[in-house]
């Protein structure tokens, strides 16, 4: 237990003083507790309820326009705003930009979850591959509608409000990176609390035989949707920090990217190890810096190497970094291995 | 919302035809994707990619001086051996395991494959200019391109000639036997391998006569791969597996639903439309079958 908590302070205390020991890097770790975040919650489904989705880029790019949205139209007409495109014919000041911030990332976490509910009574009850291309179309649906819609900018593109002008040249990068980090806090002590009730048992019983687990008297609709729920929760919030950070959505290259974030989420999950606590956050540094530290040398193949990446860890791979270190050091797991059994299993082999 | 389309009945045919002509290609892509589901119970996203690369290989024979329609014959001969080298490669280590791995695996190529394509062939919409003229009708009210007609035949004789194969050939007789249960068939001294490895390449063989006749009658667009395997999925699941009548006119059915979406909507919102439906099918067999505690499988 001390390790733990030994472990958890080191890992707070460096995410406080980062920005300010690389503060090279401080866009790159925002957006790397933007990963996490997603893969954390994608791992809510994919790894503990065996409900593969590709869907959760639905929250996240919802919450991302409804941060926006509202930032801007709690104090200017929206449709002149986005009209105006780029141009900064409106300004926020300071007070107006923190008040829209916060307001719209209550929204942005808040409506994703509604919704969540509401398609989750829909297509929850569909299973395995149905489950996961339902939720693939319902993704690229919501980019092309999206695209579609003058308000919100269609194919041009939305521009987020701009950060005031308060504090050093810093202070944009500073306040972002603590949104997320905070988030981060926020989604990692959520989703640990829930994996240590009985939630957690119900959701992998529904992944290992759902047919037996309802047998057994439970209700396995009401878990998966509040599963999916809390997934969009926070796939909401870090969608619209991101938002906020990139300072440009585009419906199908930013928000609902199928193609991009809406795989990593998948990936980063899987790479670190399904159905894991930190299988999850592994994953996503491992990702996250496996895409900086490389990307630059492909120069333009980078798609070609996610797609490699995709098929090679998948075949190779599935079980993930975690899996992996669980088969080579099961007694760090708490796994008590008879002796004996393990020689039988080898003679086996 | 623009209702004019069934103010002027017209408009209407010309939706009907459209539609129709053009849901006969959707089945003979769907056909191929019900042929891998049921032999190795595999999803393949890359389907609608595969369809793309064999349009581009009509395209280029257009570039090089020899007419598109020849295209039909060389792009399958091509993608035959494409699908056979995926199918070493990749599918041949996903057949047996979970379905999500194959999904997310046919994702990786899926990526894989539209960025080749970009880089190969420039991120244009391009089409190979067959013609073939158009046919009026209706006192010139409604315009029939005939190179439509000539896909809907093509694909119609494809078809049939792959259903005969299956019926009469050795290798369709093996294809059956191992869709019907793999290891009896391994026990009665059928290569499974092999079968796999020949279904995958007649599936991608399929969608490059479909990519073909899309270069010749439509636009062809490296990312426009996946719309195609969405559709193809929800022809699948609508008519089921191995049930050809039932792909053909479902296909046709979601040709007209899409021309009629494209009036009434806007083409914007044409891809959107066919995401969105595909999603309302499975939520409506969902909700039908839940009344009896089912589910889908």
């Amino acid at each position: 237990m001390s390790k733990n908590i030994l472990l958890y302070s080191a890992i707070l205390i460096f995410g406080l003083i980062a920005p300010f020991v690389f503060p090279a890097f401080k866009v790159q770790l925002s957006i790397l507790c933007v990963l996490i975040i997603l893969a954390t919650t994608w791992n809510i489904q994919g790894g503990e309820m065996g409900y593969n989705t590709f869907g959760n880029i639905l929250f996240y790019g919802l919450g991302m326009y409804l941060c926006a949205s509202v930032q801007v139209g709690m104090f200017f007409p929206l449709a002149e705003w986005t009209e105006s495109g780029g141009e900064k014919t409106f300004v926020h000041t300071p007070a107006q930009f923190f008040q829209g911030m916060a307001v719209g990332l209550v929204v942005a976490a808040v409506v994703p979850t509604i919704v969540a509910g509401l398609i989750g009574y829909a297509i929850l009850g569909l299973r395995g591959h149905y489950f996961a291309i339902c939720t693939l179309g319902l993704g690229v649906a919501a980019g092309e509608i999206s695209g579609g819609i003058e308000i919100i900018g269609a194919g041009q593109g939305f521009t987020t409000p701009p950060f005031p002008e308060v504090g050093g040249l810093e202070a944009r990068g500073e306040f972002f990176y603590f949104l997320s980090f905070g988030a981060l806090i926020l989604t990692f002590v959520a989703v640990r609390a829930i994996y240590s009730t009985r939630f957690r048992l119900i959701l992998n019983a529904i992944r290992d035989n759902e047919d037996k687990a309802e047998a057994m008297g439970i209700e396995t609709m009401k878990y998966k949707i509040i599963g999916w729920m809390v997934s969009a929760f926070f796939c909401g919030l870090a969608g619209g920090i991101m938002g906020g950070l990139v300072g440009y959505i585009d419906s199908t290259d930013v928000a609902f990217d199928g193609r991009e974030m809406g795989v990593f989420m998948v990936l980063m999950a899987i790479l670190g190890g399904k159905g894991t606590l930190w299988g999850p956050v592994i994953g996503a540094t491992v990702f996250h810096i496996f895409k900086e530290g490389f990307w630059t040398f492909f120069l333009g193949w980078q798609y070609v190497a996610l797609g490699v990446l995709i098929v090679v860890i998948v075949i190779y791979f599935p079980e993930g970094i975690m899996g992996w270190l669980r088969e080579k050091y099961p007694e760090k797991f708490g796994e008590v291995i008879d002796e004996e059994d393990r020689k039988a299993q080898v003679e086996l082999k | 919302m623009d209702f004019m389309v069934f103010q002027y009945p017209m408009i209407t045919v010309q939706a009907c035809l459209d539609g129709l002509l053009l849901g006969i290609l959707f089945a003979l892509i769907a056909y191929g994707m019900a042929l891998q589901w049921g032999v190795m119970n595999i999803i393949n996203i890359a389907q609608g990619d595969l369809v793309i690369l064999g349009g581009y290989i009509a395209y280029f024979m257009y570039l090089y001086g020899i007419h598109p329609a020849w295209g039909v014959i060389v792009s399958p001969i091509i993608m035959y051996f494409i699908g056979v080298g995926i199918y070493k490669l990749v599918i041949n280590k996903v057949v047996d395991r979970d379905l999500f791995i194959s999904i997310l695996a046919t994702f990786g190529i899926s990526i894989l494959f539209m960025q080749l394509m970009n880089f190969a062939f420039g991120a244009d919409v391009v089409l190979a200019n067959s013609g073939y003229g158009t046919t009026m009708l209706f006192d010139n009210n409604v315009t029939l391109p005939n190179s439509k007609i000539f896909s809907a035949v093509i694909s119609i004789v494809f078809a049939i000639g792959l259903v005969i194969y299956m019926k009469k050939s050795k290798l369709g007789r093996a294809i059956r036997a191992t869709a019907q249960n793999s290891r009896a068939a391994k026990i009665l001294g059928v290569d499974t391998e092999k079968v796999y490895a020949a279904t995958f390449g007649i599936n991608a063989a399929l969608c490059g006569v479909a990519g073909a006749l899309i270069s010749i009658t439509f636009t062809i667009h490296p990312y426009m791969g996946l719309p195609y395997t969405i559709r193809s999925f929800m022809i699948v699941i609508v008519a089921g597996l191995g049930n050809l009548p039932g792909v053909a006119m479902s296909g046709m059915g979601l040709g007209v639903f899409e021309e009629f979406a494209d009036y009434i909507l806007g083409t914007e919102f044409r891809i959107g439309a066919v995401f969105l439906l595909l999603v309302l099918i499975l939520v409506y067999r969902r909700f039908k079958l839940s009344r009896k505690r089912e589910y889908l499988k």
